[in-house]
């Protein structure tokens, strides 16, 4: 059964006060389509402290599967909120512009 | 056996939520409503009703509970007034449109400032667009029924919507009236066992009451007005039933000689008894006056009250509550809404008078009517009348 999108969805598809019955649906919304500003890695400073980690408000950074210790940022949900960037001890984050 | 008992509203309307077996009460006292919790306390402490009851910090902490409580599949009751049904305020709206069959009494109270702890309808005007069923009764009878009521109505798994029952703080919560209590077997025999179709089960998780983005929005909240409007059905078919079952038959509006005559009085809660005394006293003396009693709230019953008033000439509407700064009487003025496309229609005559307690004696309803129908005739001055103040 194809899902429909949310421009689709009609008042008929809303069941029981709007109950979602998908567990763990929120997965799929989007956020990262919110950010004005990207936050771009670099590990060549990046001292493997796993602050960036700890401190995703979002949990959008995880551990880097190809290189371990490192970590990359979900771009699916990051929002930009430059978190990250702050708390970085090393300065290996910077928030850019979306636009650039 | 049903038995005859001279009881204390509130001590009824505790005693109806017991037969119809609560399975969970989150309450908080407020006068005038507290006897009707501390009763159930009571009940629930003796042993006299299985049920969980948890004391809660606040009414806004009471309906959070409730609201729970119901999502996990409870029989869910609680009960409130005035201030406190204005500091659950925002939980109320979550309440009905998660669809969650909340059953609450409101022992309706005058709202601050200046602060009254007696009867008034602010409290319930405040409350009008929450999407719960509402019902307004006029005695204690009708409290206990309609409370049982309430259950069947709400948890009918084609409508699962919370219901307030509103009675007169004082007027009603107060007073030891006759009432006849069914026995907990012809109650059990009413009420279906509730179930929630999805309650929250970490076996089958749900999502209830999940962020919609604009996208999707007005569509729920179109599905949630379908289905408050479909309930009427409902609640007519209940109130059949209750009748078949109990002997007494409510109705939408209920009518009192309204058939036929020229002028009608639209009045709602406990002060349409006095009222009726007088349609009594002027229709012996001649006059070719009537009474409409408005019982259903929400769903507002526009083709009752269209069709009961088509005939006459004036209907004077007598609210218990003032919009203050706007159209004065919030029943009156979706009355005339109500009646404003109609190709015959009475002319309409906003009278408020009752706030904070107030009692409006039988002369005073003469006067009401007396004036309310000379100014239909010569032509209203100002937007509302309000009864009994000193000026």
């Amino acid at each position: 059964m194809t899902k429909k999108s949310d421009n689709e969805l009609t008042a008929g598809d809303f069941k029981v006060g709007a109950i979602v019955t998908e567990p763990a649906s929120a997965r799929q919304y989007q956020t990262g389509t919110w950010r004005s500003e990207r936050a771009i890695m670099n590990r060549e400073k990046c001292t493997k402290c796993g602050l960036c980690y700890i401190f995703c408000p979002e949990g959008c950074i995880q551990p880097a599967p190809d290189a371990e210790g490192y970590f990359d940022i979900d771009l699916f949900y990051c929002k930009g909120c430059g978190i990250c960037a702050h708390e970085c001890p090393s300065d290996a984050i910077t928030m850019v512009e979306e636009a650039e | 056996m049903a038995k005859r008992v001279g009881m204390e509203v509130s001590i009824a309307v505790a005693e109806a939520a017991g037969l119809a077996n609560a399975d969970v009460v989150a309450a908080y006292p407020i006068t005038p409503q507290t006897h009707i919790v501390e009763h159930l306390a009571e009940m629930v402490a003796d042993g006299h009703l299985d049920a969980q009851y948890i004391p809660v910090e606040s009414e806004h902490s009471a309906m959070s509970a409730c609201l729970g409580a119901s999502a996990a599949g409870a029989r869910t009751f609680t009960a409130t007034a005035g201030q406190g049904l204005e500091l659950m305020h925002e939980v109320l709206y979550v309440a009905s449109s998660m669809q969650l069959p909340v059953i609450m009494a409101v022992a309706n109270r005058a709202l601050s400032a200046p602060l009254s702890v007696w009867g008034d309808h602010s409290d319930a005007m405040a409350v009008r667009d929450t999407g719960w069923i509402q019902i307004f009764v006029e005695n204690g009878q009708e409290a206990v029924d309609n409370v049982i009521c309430a259950f069947r109505i709400g948890e009918d798994p084609g409508v699962l919507l919370p219901v307030m029952v509103h009675l007169d703080g004082f007027h009603l919560s107060h007073v030891i009236e006759p009432i006849e209590l069914p026995a907990r077997e012809q109650v059990d025999r009413f009420l279906p066992v509730y179930h929630h179709p999805m309650p929250l089960d970490p076996a089958r998780p749900v999502t209830m009451g999940a962020f919609a983005p604009p996208a999707i929005y007005s569509e729920t909240k179109w599905a949630q007005e379908t289905n408050l409007r479909k309930s009427k059905g409902t609640i007519l078919k209940a109130w059949d039933e209750f009748g078949k079952a109990f002997g007494r038959q409510y109705h939408p509006l209920e009518s009192y000689h309204a058939e036929g005559a020229r002028v009608l009085l639209l009045t709602m809660g406990s002060f349409s008894e006095t009222a009726m005394t007088v349609i009594d006293k002027l229709r012996a003396k001649g006059q070719s006056v009537g009474q409409l009693k408005l019982r259903l709230w929400r769903p507002f019953p526009f083709d009752e009250i269209r069709q009961a008033v088509s005939g006459a000439e004036v209907l004077i509407v007598l609210d218990r509550a003032l919009s203050v700064g706007g159209p004065g009487g919030p029943v009156c003025s979706e009355v005339r809404s109500a009646l404003f496309d109609q190709a015959h229609r009475p002319k309409v005559v906003s009278f408020v008078g009752g706030l904070g307690g107030r009692d409006i004696s039988p002369e005073e309803f003469e006067q009401i009517l007396g004036r309310g129908t000379e100014i239909a005739r010569s032509g209203r001055q100002r937007e509302f009348e309000i009864i009994g103040v000193r000026e």
